[in-house]
């Protein structure tokens, strides 16, 4: 027999979890206690808000392709959690959270710091579940896990009250492989891949959207097969990037409201539609009414609610990406679309004289966020991870950063969280030192979970951050101008001196507001050693093109 | 839009209501009525929803239903595909008892499950329309308290939970 407290513990090393984001309270400290004598097993980091420590654990998942694990005590350190829930939910990312609770004879009476958090995050949560004795917390971690990382992933809750942590139980750790009532995975069937194939081979102007489900499934070779194969031109989601190195030539840029041209336009050309691990966002869509009309539609896709839920699929193919794309590699012809393929090439050179180059290579005078990210390319190492946050400087970084390979994408994609950038960074470079994080954010958006630097200090996680700072919430801005008259509705900032607060943090800290230097500033930090903080002045009132506005089609797609 | 019934099959584990009626909150769906039980498999619980919504949105609504980790299986019926009743009580006051209510009560098969010194309790079942039509009928005799159970409801085509359990490919 041991303590409930050390079951939560031992659980969580027994499912391999080296480490854990975490802030202490009331009904969470037994499990405090515990992690003490745990130490050389599982690592605890000690953020500095809850929101920060989801957060982490999201860009520990992302990033790792293991399950995130974050704690917080009861009531507020629980509620803290729910964004994070709710963009770990949106994005499909692997988390268990465990939660204090207070003691079960209190459960129900508005005890200190008791609130129904099973009942607050049922809706943000792919599975939850109350504890309220010491005996069931091994199964309920081992469910956990277990639901978590299979079939479409997602954030999983497990509230455990007090007495459940400190009275004592049996440990015996087994680990749970399958629930009768929960269907992860679906073999794959033969002839909705024979469907699907047929549909391809006799393609004319076949195009391929392929998205995160792809780097969940860990089937990047498989799309790389199939389009080397098949000669298919591909377009990417936010969260799909990196599953296919920009290299390839079958890539041909980004989808939906902020990506490239050619991409969204020629949705409304292609003949056959192959989305790959994508649920047909809003954002990738634009008005659905008018969205790829003349295609049929081929979908492969693991979860059943996807099919047919924003865009009717003519060859439905359920089932793990990883195996309909080995089996369709199998059945479809090999292949090229030379003229195909050279229509996105010349709406691409539309896109780069009237957009890119200005972007990049800007000849006035003011820093365009785009510059900034074309020398962290030219520094940066093959495998760095960008983590962004949300706005103008997320969908810049996520266009013009060179993405080479998988799992090096970090942001909050369907929920749109700001302050998501900084904490997740944090997570993303626990699980490997070696590697770089580059974490991308406005100055809006920091400051929404700025207090991480203090974790940043902590752990001396060597963060490369990246201020843009134009002291504007620059997306609301550019709407205003482009929707609202230009009437500038609270989103002007007046901002702390970022140098001073970094450096207050003990964070070397340096600022560039010309485009002399900048080169320099942005090699000195990447070859940092430690945690880096640079903050660029960059142009007030820059917008980001090209775009689809809310209700527009795709092929309205707007080049300024 | 069309009249549905729901019928599914999920663990006996709290909570679980609340995971299949925030889906129809969520997308601003009212439900008609619910009727939640054990079924005859030890353990599982059969819950059956009845809305009025498109096809489109019924298809959607059972497979967000299905998608919850606890729910074993979900399916979705016309009303031309379930055979279904409602249960029906109505409270009278004793004095209003006579001829005539018995009359009514008779032409309705309908029973007097309960006589006190007050008040007696007509039972009836029947489907939706069955039911309201007797209380409008009762209405007159100063019938005092009325309440109706949501639909009960058994599925013409074939198809068996336990079978589906013993399939699993675990």
């Amino acid at each position: 027999m041991i303590r409930g407290a050390d079951i939560v513990v031992r659980s969580l090393i027994a499912e391999n979890a080296k480490h854990i984001f975490g802030y202490p309270g009331g009904a969470i400290m037994p499990v405090y206690d515990a992690l003490y004598d745990y130490s050389d097993q599982i690592r605890h980091v000690l953020t500095r808000h809850e929101q920060g420590a989801i957060h982490a654990a999201q860009g520990y998942a992302r990033v790792s392709g293991q399950v995130g694990v974050a704690l917080a005590t009861s009531g507020p350190g629980a509620t803290n959690l729910i964004t994070g829930l709710a963009d770990a939910m949106i994005d499909s990312t692997p988390l268990v959270c465990i939660t204090g609770q207070v003691a079960a004879h209190l459960l129900g009476t508005d005890a200190f710091q008791e609130t129904d958090v099973v009942g607050i995050s049922m809706p943000v949560t792919k599975w939850n579940i109350q504890v309220r004795r010491a005996e069931d917390i091994a199964p309920a971690i081992a469910k956990g896990f277990h639901i978590a990382r299979s079939g479409r992933p997602g954030p999983v809750l497990i509230d455990i009250t007090k007495n459940a942590q400190t009275d004592s139980g049996e440990f015996n750790y087994v680990p749970c492989l399958s629930i009768r009532s929960y269907r992860p995975y679906f073999e794959v069937k033969k002839d909705e891949v024979q469907k699907a194939a047929e549909l391809i081979n006799a393609a004319k102007r076949p195009y391929v959207l392929y998205g995160q489900g792809v780097v969940i499934g860990k089937a990047e070779s498989e799309l790389k097969a199939f389009l080397d194969k098949t000669g298919i031109p591909a377009a990417c989601t936010l969260l799909g990037s990196g599953a296919l190195s920009e290299e390839h030539p079958s890539y041909v840029g980004k989808l939906g409201m902020h990506g490239n041209y050619a991409p969204n336009m020629l949705t409304n050309q292609c003949d056959v539609l192959i989305a790959i691990g994508m649920r047909f966002d809003d954002r990738v869509t634009g008005d659905l009414k008018r969205y790829a009309k003349q295609a049929k539609v081929v979908h492969l896709e693991l979860d059943p609610a996807e099919i047919n839920k924003n865009v009717f699929a003519d060859a439905p193919v359920l089932g793990d990406c990883k195996q309909s794309l080995s089996m369709l590699n199998q059945a479809v012809n090999p292949n090229s679309h030379e003229d195909w393929m050279s229509k996105f090439k010349e709406l691409e050179l539309l896109e780069r004289e009237s957009v890119i180059a200005n972007d990049l290579s800007p000849t006035k005078v003011g820093l365009t966020m785009g510059e900034v990210i074309r020398f962290i390319n030219q520094y940066k190492a093959d495998d760095a991870i960008l983590v962004t946050d949300v706005g103008q400087h997320q969908m810049i970084a996520w266009r013009y950063f060179d993405y080479k390979t998988s799992k090096t994408q970090v942001t909050s994609g369907g929920l749109g969280t700001m302050g998501f950038a900084l904490p997740a960074a944090l997570g993303a470079q626990m699980y490997d030192y070696s590697r770089q994080v580059i974490c991308v954010v406005g100055d809006g958006g920091i400051q929404m979970t700025i207090q991480e630097l203090g974790t940043i200090m902590q752990t001396k996680a060597p963060v490369k951050v990246v201020l843009l700072n134009n002291n504007f919430l620059g997306m609301v801005r550019q709407w205003q101008q482009m929707f609202f008259d230009r009437r500038y509705s609270f989103t002007e900032l007046d901002n702390p001196d970022f140098i001073k607060l970094a450096e207050a943090y003990s964070i070397k800290a340096t600022k560039v507001s010309e485009r002399e230097g900048l080169s320099e500033a942005v090699a000195d930090m990447l070859m940092h050693d430690g945690p880096y903080f640079l903050e660029v002045v960059v142009e007030k009132e820059d917008n980001v093109f090209p775009m689809i506005a809310t209700g527009c089609s795709v092929e309205e797609v707007r080049l300024s | 839009m069309n009249r549905y019934t729901i019928l599914i099959y999920t663990e006996n584990f709290i909570g679980i209501l609340n995971r299949i009626t925030i889906i129809f909150t969520r997308r601003g769906i009212n439900i008609d009525a619910l009727t939640a039980s054990e079924s005859r498999l030890d353990g599982i619980h059969k819950i059956t929803i009845e809305c009025t919504v498109t096809e489109e949105q019924i298809i959607q609504l059972v497979k967000q239903i299905e998608k919850i980790t606890d729910v074993i299986k979900a399916y979705y019926f016309m009303d031309s595909e379930v055979v279904y009743q409602e249960i029906a009580l109505y409270k009278l006051p004793i004095d209003s008892l006579d001829a005539s209510l018995e009359k009514v009560i008779r032409q309705y098969n309908a029973h007097i499950i309960a006589a006190e010194k007050e008040f007696v309790v007509v039972e009836f079942t029947g489907h939706k329309e069955d039911t309201q039509a007797l209380l409008e009928t009762l209405k007159p005799y100063s019938l005092l308290e009325f309440s109706r159970s949501g639909r009960v409801a058994i599925a013409k085509p074939r198809f068996s939970v336990s079978e589906y359990l013993n399939n699993q490919t675990l």
